[in-house]
């Protein structure tokens, strides 16, 4: 019995692998593409289902384990943002060349706009360099209906297939119907064939010969070619869109009133674009307006350029999202109807910032305490917002706060002065890429000085495990790796553990690593105290306090520019009477805030337990 | 209630304030009247503390967002949010917001304003004040009669979307169906 559900676009992804089959899924989170894995785990719990089913270290790691699942003949999947296929990219572009056995997907989460990421890049843009063939769905149903796709089209020509969401994908909701689960009979075996699985470069010339014809075969396969929505419409213009876009401009061409009027087609494939389609397109029509994101990948594909219009040629917007109202000028335009769509000004509204007790923030406030004039690189996690509070100097890409602290000190080694270096990273972004680079940095000797914020969890994308947390993504028991251990295995002399609610003790830790670390060579300290988020770890915070402001706050605003407490309000309308006050909705007890005050005008109310 | 409703909600707060909650509410009051819907939501780093928006459509649509001018109603949970969301509002819309009388600012449509942060205090839990947002829009909307604009849902469609949700937390619900009734109860 099939029955209709309101489920997340990640979570549709998530039912359409295990109702496809999938036996392995594995991924490391990322906005927008963290639920897809905690759904599949669900859905395990569920259905009762013999899956393996894995939070790794990194998206190589990921990819290589799923991977290797499907060249045992089962059907697996992967699934990351687009900035953790960069990480992945190594074992993508050759997983190419050698194939598949069971079905494979690598799904690939874009986040235009960008609303959570680094970087707009297109993912189907890195399909078309490994040579893999690209699914690009518009909605969360049409997502889970593409994983039976994926799989069909990835079984069929014996190679990976990438499904390409966007954020509006992975994080629409949608009512949608639920089938029933047949767990998949497939028994893992693995057929030795070292000239495909351990090809050396001689085979691998090859494979790529056979990836060329299984290419030109894939864009001539039926069941992804584009679709015309409106055979009805005449004329010489058309509009062909893929992802989300087609949505949008779905719903814009009838409110329009030109759903008549331009022929639309939705691309589901793009890339290897159908070769029929190609030039059926530029047969039958004089101009061609394409809306796709990010990158112009369909519109590249199209050769004759003169006709047509996208991203490349400059008429549609390349960066930020093709939000609805955008497509609405592009389609009023190329129909040239006019239509008033409202523009959408850029309010600012409210900056994010570090949850009102957060453990973070006293972690960075010590730090420039600790070395008030030092270079402060750090990297991806909700401590990215360290900024706000001067704190952070540099984001570049995971791990990249050890190495850019490196390469700081590297590059002021010959300097008159030598600024201090205090790199921070998550816990979860020390075990993804931090690892390699700590042993570059003892290997170096570079005098710097570690913070690695250990909230216990995963923190910015929903509280995923990490390695050190002893269960798995399914709430299954499972072995750590303990950090201190790891960092003294690195070779790091200097490693000593605080925890930055005590302020004071925690200051004074900091002190003591930066001049070690400027002095002798890494040094490392791990800021603990689990993030307050956390469900798997309430009530490990300790005592939490009801603070107040006593009449000695003469509202210098101290403690609201260096502390930036959501919970602290800063009243500066009266400039006779400037005060601050703690918001009591917001204010999680946690404390810190009593050792801020430069004139002690934090006090203790009453003790009580628990955060608010 | 007919398969023809076509409705665009947004509903705008700041994180932590429970806007995905009253979203989620609404589209499983949809799915449970048998409507197609669709919602689109804010996640990651712009959860943290930063302004969220949900877009909610019910009835036949392609695309899970609402573009400008074309929300029938808006659900503000932080009243500094209003300037900035006011532009997806269509001509003659309603607003349903957390403010007091005198922050309504200049929007296309009838502004009905709530103080919900005092009101949640008042019921002795002040993170249900989304849940005492949306109350009072189910009031306001069975007041606007047979207006085709107004919320598609009633407050006994909430409220067994609640009691489905907390099926074994009687105590939970229970405070969450009290914030519900004091936002239903507050428009005179």
């Amino acid at each position: 019995m099939s029955k209709r559900r309101l489920l997340l676009g990640n979570e549709a992804m998530a039912r359409g692998l295990v109702e496809n089959g999938c036996r392995m899924a594995t991924s490391y989170p990322g906005t927008p593409a963290s639920e897809i894995l905690a759904a599949v785990a669900d859905f395990k719990l569920e259905e009762k289902l013999a899956m393996h089913v894995q939070w790794a270290v990194n998206e190589k790691i990921a990819f290589e384990i799923a991977y290797a699942g499907c060249m045992a003949g089962l059907r697996t999947a992967v699934s990351m943002k687009q900035v953790g296929l960069n990480v992945a990219s190594d074992p993508f572009m050759s997983a190419a060349y050698m194939g598949v056995k069971g079905g494979f997907i690598v799904i690939s989460a874009d986040d235009p706009g960008p609303h959570s990421s680094q970087t707009e890049q297109d993912s189907r843009m890195l399909a078309m360099m490994a040579k893999v063939p690209v699914l690009d769905p518009d909605s969360p149903r049409q997502a889970k209906e593409m994983i039976a796709t994926a799989y069909a089209l990835s079984e069929a020509f014996r190679t990976p297939v990438m499904l390409r969401p966007t954020t509006r994908v992975c994080h629409s909701r949608q009512d949608i119907e639920v089938l029933p689960v047949v767990e998949s009979a497939a028994v893992a075996q693995f057929d030795r064939d070292p000239a495909r699985w351990a090809a050396t470069p001689k085979f691998r010339h090859k494979l790529h010969l056979e990836l060329e014809e299984k290419l030109a075969a894939i864009a001539v396969y039926a069941p992804s070619a584009p679709v015309r929505l409106n055979p009805g419409a005449s004329g010489r213009r058309a509009v062909v869109a893929a992802g989300v876009a087609a949505a949008h401009a779905c719903e814009i061409l009838r409110e329009l009133g030109i759903w008549e009027k331009l022929a639309f087609y939705q691309v589901r494939q793009p890339f290897p674009l159908h070769i029929e389609f190609i030039e059926h397109l530029l047969g039958a029509y004089r101009d061609i307006l394409v809306l796709e994101e990010t990158t112009g990948v369909i519109e590249m594909q199209l050769a004759d350029r003169r006709r047509v219009k996208g991203k490349q040629s400059g008429a549609v917007p390349r960066v930020g999202e093709l939000t609805p109202e955008r497509i609405q000028t592009l389609l009023g335009d190329f129909a040239g109807v006019r239509s008033a769509a409202v523009r959408m000004d850029a309010a600012p509204g409210r900056r994010p910032t570090l949850c009102a007790g957060c453990p973070h923030r006293a972690s960075f406030f010590a730090i420039k305490k600790a070395a008030p004039r030092g270079i402060y690189t750090s990297d991806i996690g909700c401590y990215t917002l360290g900024m706000n509070l001067g704190a952070v100097d540099t984001v570049l890409c995971m791990g990249a706060a050890i190495t850019q602290a490196a390469g700081f000190y590297h590059a002021f080694r010959s300097a008159k002065k030598r600024p201090d270096i205090v790199a921070t990273i998550g816990d979860s972004t020390f075990f993804h890429a931090g690892v390699p680079a700590l042993i570059d940095a003892v290997v170096q000797r570079v005098k710097f000085t570690l913070v690695i914020l250990d909230n216990r969890t995963t923190g910015m994308t929903g509280n995923q495990p990490t390695p050190a947390s002893g269960f798995g993504a399914c709430g299954e028991s499972l072995d750590t790796v303990d950090i201190e251990s790891l960092v003294r295995g690195c070779g790091v002399r200097y490693c000593r553990t605080g925890d930055p609610y005590h302020l004071k003790d925690f200051i004074a830790l900091m002190k003591e690593a930066v001049a070690c670390g400027r002095a002798n060579g890494p040094a490392v300290v791990i800021a603990r105290h689990p993030c307050l988020l956390d469900r798997m770890r309430k009530g490990e915070g300790g005592e939490f306090v009801t603070v107040e402001i006593s009449e000695r706050c003469d509202g210098c605003g101290y403690c609201v520019k260096n502390f930036e407490c959501p919970a602290l309000i800063h009243h500066t309308a009266d400039k006779d009477h400037r005060h601050t006050t703690i918001d009591p909705l917001l204010c999680a007890g946690c404390g810190v805030c009593l050792h801020v005050c430069p004139k002690g005008s934090f006090q203790i109310k009453q003790a009580r337990r628990g955060p608010a | 209630m007919t398969s023809s409703v076509r409705q665009q909600i947004l509903i705008s707060g700041v994180g932590g304030q429970g806007v995905l909650f009253v979203t989620r509410l609404l589209a499983e009051a949809a799915i449970a009247r048998g409507l197609p819907v669709f919602t689109c939501e804010t996640h990651g780093m712009a959860q943290r503390g930063g302004t969220v928006v949900s877009h909610l459509k019910v009835g036949d649509f392609h695309s899970p967002l609402v573009r400008a001018g074309q929300a029938d109603g808006l659900l503000v949970l932080k009243s500094e949010n209003l300037a900035q969301h006011a532009v997806f509002l269509k001509p003659g819309g309603w607003v349903v917001a957390n403010a007091g009388p005198k922050e309504a600012c200049d929007v296309p449509g009838t502004v009905f304003a709530l103080d919900a942060d005092r009101l949640a205090q008042e019921t002795g839990n002040v993170k249900s004040l989304n849940l005492v947002v949306l109350g009072f829009a189910l009031s306001v909307a069975e007041k606007m009669g047979e207006n085709p604009g107004r919320l598609f849902c009633t407050r006994a469609d909430i409220e067994e979307a609640l009691a489905g949700r907390f099926k074994k937390k009687g105590k939970q619900a229970s405070i969450l169906l009290n914030a519900v009734r004091a936002g239903c109860d507050a428009l005179k």
